[in-house]
């Protein structure tokens, strides 16, 4: 009985500091905000500051943030929209983005023209002529090398008006390989799995004038996935492995180029840093090879959108633009090293201010960035590609693995009728 | 227990009984409610949703597809075709001097894309000039299927035995004993995940393995196990022993300790070896234990995915992909969910066949 007593007391407790809290709290609504951010409290920190900010600001909405680890974000995303309790304010990585809009996961967002024409393109989710998100930074990849390296082997250094061209690059590799001084020409992140593939290596495609779907219709990736262009492509990511030039086999960390086991790296900006490090003035950043179609790079990383479930949309919509100050954004940029959202940010921002070694990184963007394709089909076109490509690094044969994917991604179009509805 | 049959009275008897029975109702209560919600509710879920077109992520209703899925899944067809011929009528060669034959998409043209089926396998017959393909729904299941199959009939035997071994060893009463029972059971109480990262690194070509290898064996060139289609599912099928081996053993010893101490002095007193009390003593008394470690390594084994997520995800050419991680990546990766559902279908129905088959080889024959 004495048991039961102290149970019946506890709840009543319970119940009353509930009721007090929500009558202390009642004023303005909640906001709920996901992120992925739970693993980088760098970049935590600054989500935190703003929605500080944006609380003291005004007393109609507070903001609450629930992080997640990046691993297990999507899975809580997809699983939160299953059982309809969705957050209102969420981050997403860019090429999910369509995705998740034609599930109805998110509703489009209004950003004044004035702000968003301020905003590099690839920071702006846009899916059916309707933005759904926006992002507060970008990315960009590039060539690493060392000037010394590339003066000791009679290789140019290429420049954003003058890239280098396929057979420059092809022999640039060969070089590096025959001198005997490293063990590979080139580190290409083939540790890394999932969104770095598509991220990472269609670019190369598209610089070979092959793609992941037909971007007029969205409908196949006949002919452009497992086209001419698409097998020339295969052969020659082929023949990095075949001749020799790349590690099938390279680490997560990819420390190859920092160790001196190979001659170059293609990475993304945000590991400018560590080899700026290393190397210091000796460091270049050099853009892609041309491969016929100009050099590709991928853009768009992790954006804001609104949930289609919020009860409070306008809230938080004013919560992404008062997110939008240039000063979030040169600490976004400051803290992890990606390219401010806008010029004027990246002006005031330490990493890629004028005269900064990491300068070139919104520059290749702006002119060599190219979305990955705005479709709902993504998730599916990026795990056919990864495992065309994987398939293709281990030996198969390349019209067959482009062939397979290019089925998965049509069986895939097909029974959603192309995403129509 | 002995309490009630030393006969007291009928009705004091009932009383405990029912008291007893009450309580164990109410004692297997969470496990039950943690079993339907976990295990059953999702188990008759997939069986729903392999009839269905599911999406994990749709705006749309799913829509009931029959037995598509399955047919997708399990069809498979054998095709006979001819080399390629010129206009004249004479055989093509390609450049290394081999008929060339049309692709598995030419030869199936008209087909929906749905049900294009891609090669299984295909071998040349008639001197090259015609090849045998043996076309499926979804090849990457038939190789998961035989990816898995071989895993198992390899795992089984060899955990089961060294399990059983290592078992006899630290049963014996000797200093050191608890020592070794304790780093036999570490790896079994490591996160999957944990170790499988470890041996991504020690099976690495310049990883530990290799540089042990070649310190024992002179002129020995480094393997990449991990990456070489030959040697992937080898190489996980030696961790994956390694790393469940101690679960089993601590199993037969359980099962070695109910064995009564007086059989073993009788077989002594009657003048039985070490290898006469084994085969006339331990063994027999260890039947039971032997269908559990049996059954429980089977299921177990048939399950095989943590190891190749982490580690190979289900390459170099397929040569690791398993059942459960097909079933993962179509509902997940590919957001198929009714397909995902129709895989762990097929799977579930063939680990219950098997464990069915395993049950009724070593049914009680008396």
């Amino acid at each position: 009985m004495r048991f039961a007593k102290t149970i019946a007391a506890a709840s009543v407790l319970a119940v009353a500091s509930m009721t007090l809290g929500t009558a202390v709290m009642a004023a303005p609504s909640q906001l709920t905000l996901w992120t992925h951010a739970a693993g980088n409290p760098a970049e935590l920190k600054i989500i935190q500051q703003i929605s500080t900010d944006f609380n003291a600001s005004q007393s109609k909405y507070k903001v609450v943030i629930k992080k997640f680890p990046q691993a297990d974000y999507n899975e809580s995303v997809v699983a939160a929209a299953a059982s309809k309790s969705l957050p209102d304010i969420l981050d997403l990585d860019g090429p999910n983005m369509p995705n998740w809009a034609w599930g109805k996961y998110i509703q489009p967002i209004t950003v004044p023209a004035a702000t968003l024409k301020k905003f590099l393109p690839g920071t702006q989710g846009v899916y059916n002529g309707k933005l759904y998100s926006l992002g507060l930074y970008d990315a960009a990849a590039g060539i690493f090398a060392r000037k010394s390296v590339l003066e000791k082997a009679g290789v140019r250094v290429p420049t954003v008006a003058k890239p280098w061209t396929g057979a420059e690059f092809d022999a640039a590799l060969a070089t590096f390989k025959k001198s005997g001084d490293f063990k590979y020409s080139i580190d290409m992140g083939t540790g890394w799995s999932g969104e770095w593939w598509p991220y990472g290596f269609s670019p190369f495609l598209q610089s070979f004038g092959g793609d992941l779907i037909n971007r007029s219709n969205y409908t196949t990736a006949e002919g452009t996935l497992n086209g001419a262009a698409a097998l020339k492509w295969g052969k020659w990511f082929q023949g990095l492995f075949t001749k020799g030039y790349v590690n099938p086999k390279e680490t997560g960390g990819r420390e190859a180029f920092l160790n001196g086991d190979a001659a170059l790296q293609f990475n993304g900006n945000w590991a400018a840093t560590d080899a700026y490090k290393k190397f210091g003035s000796d460091l270049l950043f050099l853009p892609t090879p041309d491969f016929g179609r100009g050099p590709k790079i991928g853009t768009s990383s992790w954006q804001w959108g609104v949930s289609s479930t919020t009860k409070n949309a306008a809230g938080a919509n004013a919560w992404i633009n008062f997110a939008t100050k240039d000063k979030y954004l040169v600490q976004f940029s400051n803290a992890i090293g990606l390219i401010p959202a806008t010029a004027a940010a990246a002006a005031k921002s330490i990493l890629y201010k004028k005269g900064s070694p990491y300068e070139v990184f919104p520059t290749l963007s702006a002119k060599f960035g190219l979305k990955r394709p705005p479709t709902p089909a993504y998730p599916i076109i990026a795990k056919a590609f990864e495992k065309a490509g994987t398939d293709i690094m281990n030996g198969a044969d390349v019209q067959g693995a482009l062939d397979a994917a290019v089925d998965t991604i049509g069986a895939d179009l097909a029974a959603n009728k192309n995403y129509k509805k | 227990m002995t309490q009630l049959k030393s006969g007291r009275p009928k009705h004091r008897m009932s009383a405990l009984k029912r008291a007893e029975a009450h309580f164990g109702r109410l004692a297997i209560l969470p496990a039950l409610i943690l079993i339907l919600v976990f295990l059953v509710t999702p188990t008759l879920l997939a069986f729903g949703l392999s009839v269905f077109n599911a999406r994990l992520v749709s705006p749309n209703p799913p829509e009931f597809v029959g037995l598509d899925n399955f047919s997708r899944l399990l069809s498979v067809d054998f095709r006979v075709i001819d080399a390629i011929k010129d206009d004249a009528g004479h055989l093509l060669k390609d450049e290394a001097g081999a008929f060339t034959f049309p692709t598995t998409r030419a030869i199936q043209t008209g087909v929906d894309i749905l049900h294009r089926k891609g090669e299984l396998l295909s071998w040349t017959i008639d001197g090259g000039t015609r090849k045998a393909i043996i076309l499926a729904g979804d090849p990457l299941f038939w190789k998961s299927l035989w990816n898995t199959t071989i895993f198992v009939l390899i795992v089984v035997p060899i955990q089961a035995g060294i399990a059983l071994g290592l078992a006899l060893f630290v049963n014996i009463k000797r200093r050191g004993a608890n020592f070794f029972r304790t780093i036999i059971f570490i790896p079994v109480v490591t996160s999957m995940i944990v170790i499988s990262i470890l041996w991504l690194f020690m099976y690495q070509k310049e990883g530990l393995i290799n540089s042990l290898l070649s310190s024992f064996i002179p002129g020995y060139v480094p393997v990449d196990w991990l990456g070489n289609p030959d040697t992937a599912l080898g190489a996980i099928i030696f961790m994956s022993i390694w790393q469940a081996v101690g679960f089993h053993m601590i199993i037969w010893l359980s099962g070695l300790q109910t064995i009564a101490g007086e059989l073993y002095e009788a077989a002594k007193i009657d003048g039985a070896n070490a290898i006469q009390r084994f085969t006339n003593v331990t063994w027999p008394g260890l039947k039971n234990t032997r269908i559990f470690v049996l059954i429980t390594i089977t299921i177990a084994a048939f399950g095989l995915f943590a190891q190749v997520n982490v580690m190979t995800k289900g390459g170099p050419l397929d040569s690791t992909t398993t059942l459960v991680y097909q079933a993962f990546l179509a509902a997940y990766g590919r957001q198929q969910m009714g397909y995902g559902s129709t895989i762990a279908v097929v799977f579930f129905v063939i680990v219950l066949v098997v464990s069915l088959v395993q049950r009724f080889l070593t049914r009680d024959k008396d």
